[in-house]
């Protein structure tokens, strides 16, 4: 595989937008429905799975040449776990009071399928740095998504925005949009959006490629 | 021999197609080892903040579990009597009495700690000892299942249940709707062991403390 330029900007551009983990892919939904209440949380639990993601296809793709096909999984598996025991001490140490928000679903970090989905089907068939760009991309592409989910439902569940107040003392919260049905309303309506775009652009460039025809 | 098998042979040791069993073993046994080693590190590395933040929040949260209380006192038990110890020693386990503006009594903050469904749970309770009763229970750590087992402390009717409830002869956790007596506490629905865990570990407080507070205090 190149590693011309093009190449690995496209490996980064497509985990933010066609690729998505979570719009595009439908990924990582556990995290993603579960700590999107407000945008803090979800900005937390994007951060630490960036962090994981990253450090694991890094080492995943430089050990690659060692680890037996046999057993890959379960080296991977390992690799990812110490990764989030590290975060998690980390942000139990540095930011209690997230960490005590997050909770269970900092460990949870493990089985998220998009983490392993990456080492499976990219680290581990590509150069370090083609990895490390793929990962880079997809961890953006999913902190992305977790953050516009909750600042949706921060914002209309609790009238703030990253703690800060929006809409002064007179706004009525929608309580529900930080409870679980407000996640998965929100996620739908994310994800219509997303379809309707994609969509969009696709029929934009039928239409390019028709007039280029008519044109020639 | 054919090319065709010759080929075959080189890309499979190549490739390591077919590792022996040791080799696969060795593997993840190493993975295993760099692992451990990499969190023992990260576990010491952390910990003295960890507990730092944990001794706060333990010394906050006294406040909480008992009403009328503007200062509190750490108190550990030697010699078959309470005394005012501040200074922690690992492995002494230590209970906290709050006084109100006069310097007077109220009650105790006890914590205690005990296998939840998940992980240990740690938790700090306020006991009257005039009447024998607890009067506010706070969870400070546990990783009960988000949305069942975490109502231990985001439940507000069962966190309720822990301001008015007798300690004798001892706390039981019922079926919710069921019990009425001074003694018990509704059980969370679905989330069955964590409250019975939470009370269990009252218990187990109680039967450390309880004689020894009667006793010294």
């Amino acid at each position: 595989m190149p590693t011309s330029k093009p190449d690995a900007y496209q490996e980064f551009i497509k985990g933010l937008w066609r690729d998505n983990p979570v719009f595009a892919q439908v990924l990582g939904m556990c995290p993603m429905l579960a700590v999107t209440n407000s945008a803090v949380n979800a900005l937390a639990m994007g951060g630490a799975t960036f962090f994981v993601l990253v450090a694991s296809s890094f080492l995943v793709s430089s050990l690659k040449r060692w680890i037996p096909k046999q057993v890959r999984i379960s080296t991977y598996v390992i690799i990812i776990a110490t990764f989030v025991t590290v975060i998690d001490y980390s942000l139990q140490a540095l930011l209690p009071a997230i960490h005590k928000e997050l909770g269970a679903f900092i460990p949870l970090i493990v089985v998220n399928c998009m983490i392993l989905g990456r080492q499976e089907s990219f680290a581990s068939r590509h150069s370090i740095g083609l990895a490390v760009i793929d990962a880079l991309g997809m961890a953006v592409g999913f902190l992305f998504a977790l953050l516009a989910l909750g600042s949706v439902r921060e914002i209309l569940g609790n009238g703030t925005w990253l703690g800060l107040d929006l809409f002064g003392p007179n706004f009525e919260p929608w309580v529900i949009m930080v409870l679980p049905p407000g996640g998965f309303l929100t996620l739908g309506l994310l994800l219509l959006l997303f379809s309707w775009l994609a969509e969009r652009r696709q029929k934009l460039a039928e239409r390019l490629a028709e007039m280029e025809v008519e044109g020639t | 021999m054919s090319t065709d098998s010759g080929l075959g042979l080189q890309s499979a040791s190549r490739q390591g197609r077919e590792p022996t069993s040791l080799r696969l073993i060795l593997t993840l046994s190493l993975a295993g080892l760099l692992s451990g080693i990499i969190i023992v590190s990260v576990y010491e590395a952390t910990l003295p903040t960890i507990t730092a933040y944990q001794a706060r929040m333990l010394r906050e949260a006294v406040f909480q579990v008992l009403p009328r209380v503007t200062q509190s006192q750490r108190l550990v038990w030697r010699d078959g009597t309470l005394i005012a110890k501040d200074a922690e020693e690992k492995g002494e386990a230590a209970v906290f009495g709050g006084y109100d503006a006069g310097g007077n009594l109220v009650g105790y903050a006890i914590p205690s700690a005990g296998p939840g469904f998940q992980d240990t749970i740690t938790l700090l309770y306020g006991y009257l000892p005039g009447s024998r009763k607890i009067v506010g229970m706070e969870v400070l750590d546990s990783r009960e299942t988000p949305g069942l087992g975490d109502k231990i402390y985001k439940d507000a009717a069962f966190v309720g249940e822990f301001k008015d409830l007798a300690v004798d002869p001892e706390v039981r956790a019922v079926k919710r709707g069921t019990g009425s007596a001074a003694n018990e506490v509704d059980a969370i629905t679905g989330a069955t062991i964590s409250s019975k865990a939470v009370v269990r570990i009252i218990n187990e407080g109680n039967a450390r403390w309880l004689p020894r507070l009667d006793a010294g205090g």
